[in-house]
């Protein structure tokens, strides 16, 4: 049988037939050659794009991707997959709805579906000083273009029925909603951007991890790996948590600390929930999983870790909240519960751009709220590599906004952590 | 869950003590330039591994002490003064 190169009904239907054994690899997996025009490092969703659009926008094909683990092993396949564009500040608006357009048409794109389920996404006001915050929040987004609508409580109420918007101990007082908001399948976005940068020409190179870099006149002229060294002059660096280790190892400073974020879900059960919730003040969020799981998380751990692994204390005060929220999935049995190591940024916005080494570029920071950023940060992070210029969108997101004071203080909006 | 031994307080959960993050930056003379002040602001060794961090107990005593922690393995290595040279850490070799 021929190698289907899509996904197609027709092609569902003979694999059927043929007990679904002749399915093709979803990428190459080629030995590294000696050299490439660039070098990414991390096959997280924001390594994985900026590989694909380098390839797709900017015919720069002779490209290696190296992930030291497994394509989305990292934060993209243990996140939530919260998508939004209800941030606060213009540039972040910008960024964040940019991304989301991209996701809009991404599963068209990449051939794959990406469950893209825009279910709206409620912000939640606890307060009467809430209320007067969210609202100024949400007045501010749709000056800047961002569709979203303040609901009263009884609306909060019509929207989610299972919410106990008046029964809890701070009651709900008012919501703002972003409708675009919704869902994504996190292992699907790797994969479809992982099988489209293979596709265009791209190396993913995995069981790989860099562990050096030969930076001569302050250039950087290869990188060195367990699998050998690899040559180039060109080097992007995605590696979330772990984006201090490898500037350290380059020679350069980063803002960052890492944490622990958590997330758990509950057993599959029929569909009770149908938007996503979040509320800032009592601190957590929740959402239906297409599958019926309850997929919740809260704040990040309290102190710095790379132990991919999370803490109890953080996760009882989650479950609390929740259960504050929705009294009714008290008797739910937990299925699993994870970790992983997000790059807290000071303003909690990302860094996207060059940086003090000639020739290296990166993207970081995300913190505990890029998936929803994947699409954009690939593209912008493969324009900048490619014109070696900061694009436009990931100017304000510059590293040099740290001596600057330039910051973009996004510490309310990222709030609760997705 | 760790357990810290508080200077003061003894062994506790926890959850009541706040983190405050790297320990011994020095502030730089006023004279310095943009790049030394937010390097001093912003800049943060984040190791992975052993980390020299100022805790304080929060729902106790409400005293800052620092900490030497591992943070793949969150194993606390030593708790020290606010003010006390970093201890010789005889397990932080690796
Ligand atoms: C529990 C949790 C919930 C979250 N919820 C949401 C949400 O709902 N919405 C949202 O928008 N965001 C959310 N986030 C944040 C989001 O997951 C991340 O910001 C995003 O996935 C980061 O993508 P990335 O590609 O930068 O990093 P990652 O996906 O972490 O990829 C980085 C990769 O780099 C690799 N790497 C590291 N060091 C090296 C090396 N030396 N050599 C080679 N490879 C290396 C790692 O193995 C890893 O695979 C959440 C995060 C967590 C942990
Ligand atoms: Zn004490």
């Amino acid at each position: 049988m021929p190698v289907p190169r899509t996904h197609s009904a027709l092609q569902l239907l003979r694999q059927a037939i043929g007990g679904h054994r002749g399915w093709p690899q979803f990428w190459r997996s080629p030995e590294p050659k000696p050299a490439y025009d660039v070098v990414i490092i991390g096959g997280g969703g924001h390594g994985l794009a900026t590989a694909y659009y380098l390839a797709s926008k900017h015919g720069i094909r002779n490209v290696a991707l190296l992930e030291k683990g497994w394509i989305g092993g990292g934060n993209t396949g243990r996140n939530t997959t919260i998508v939004r564009s209800n941030y606060f500040y213009p540039q972040s608006t910008d960024l964040y709805d940019h991304s989301l357009r991209l996701y809009e048409g991404l599963s068209h794109e990449l051939n794959i579906n990406l469950m893209l389920s825009q279910m709206g996404i409620l912000t939640l006001a606890n307060s009467r000083h809430d209320v007067e915050m969210l609202q100024r929040w949400s007045n501010a987004i749709q000056v800047q273009g961002i569709a979203c609508e303040w609901l009263e409580p009884e609306q909060v109420q019509a929207e989610v029925p299972a919410l106990d918007v008046f029964g809890m101990r701070y009651p709900v007082k008012g919501a703002f909603m972003q409708r675009r908001g919704g869902t994504a399948r996190h292992d699907a976005v790797a994969w479809g951007y992982a099988r489209g940068a293979s596709q265009l020409g791209v190396d993913i190179i995995q069981n790989c991890e860099v562990s050096g870099f030969e930076i001569s006149d302050n250039r950087v002229r290869a990188v060195h790996t367990n699998r050998g060294t690899i040559r180039t002059d060109k080097v992007g660096i995605a590696v979330a948590g772990h984006s201090t280790v490898l500037a350290t190892l380059a020679g350069f400073k980063l803002p960052l600390s890492s944490m622990t974020l958590q997330a758990y879900v509950s057993e599959p059960v029929k569909p009770a929930l149908d938007r996503v919730i979040n509320s800032p003040m009592v601190h957590a969020y929740i959402s239906q999983s297409d599958r019926g799981e309850m997929v919740m998380g809260a704040g990040a751990d309290a102190y710095f870790s790379y132990g991919q692994r999370g803490n109890l204390p953080p996760l009882e005060d989650g479950v609390r909240s929740i259960l504050e929220m929705f009294p009714r999935f008290s008797r739910l049995k937990m299925m699993r519960q994870w970790g992983g190591v997000v790059d807290i940024s000071p303003d909690t916005s990302p860094i996207i751009g060059k940086t003090p080494v000639t020739g290296m570029y990166i993207n970081c920071g995300w913190g505990t709220g890029g998936f929803k950023a994947i699409p954009a940060g690939g593209d912008l992070l493969a324009a900048t590599i490619a014109h070696d210029k900061p694009h436009p969108l990931a100017e304000p997101f510059c590293l040099d906004r740290f001596r600057t004071g330039r910051l973009v203080d996004e510490g309310a909006a990222a709030g609760v952590s997705h | 869950m760790l357990q810290i031994d508080c200077p003061w307080c003894g062994r506790r959960d926890e959850d009541e003590f706040t983190c405050g993050g790297q320990s011994h930056i020095e502030r730089p003379a006023l004279g310095c330039s943009d790049e030394q002040w937010g390097d001093y602001l912003f800049a943060r060794i984040n190791p992975k591994g052993l980390s020299l961090e100022r805790w304080r107990h929060t729902y106790g005593c409400r005293q800052w002490f620092n900490m030497a922690r591992d943070t793949v393995s969150h194993r606390i290595l030593a708790i020290y003064g606010m003010t006390d040279p970093v201890p010789v850490l005889p397990e932080a070799r690796a």
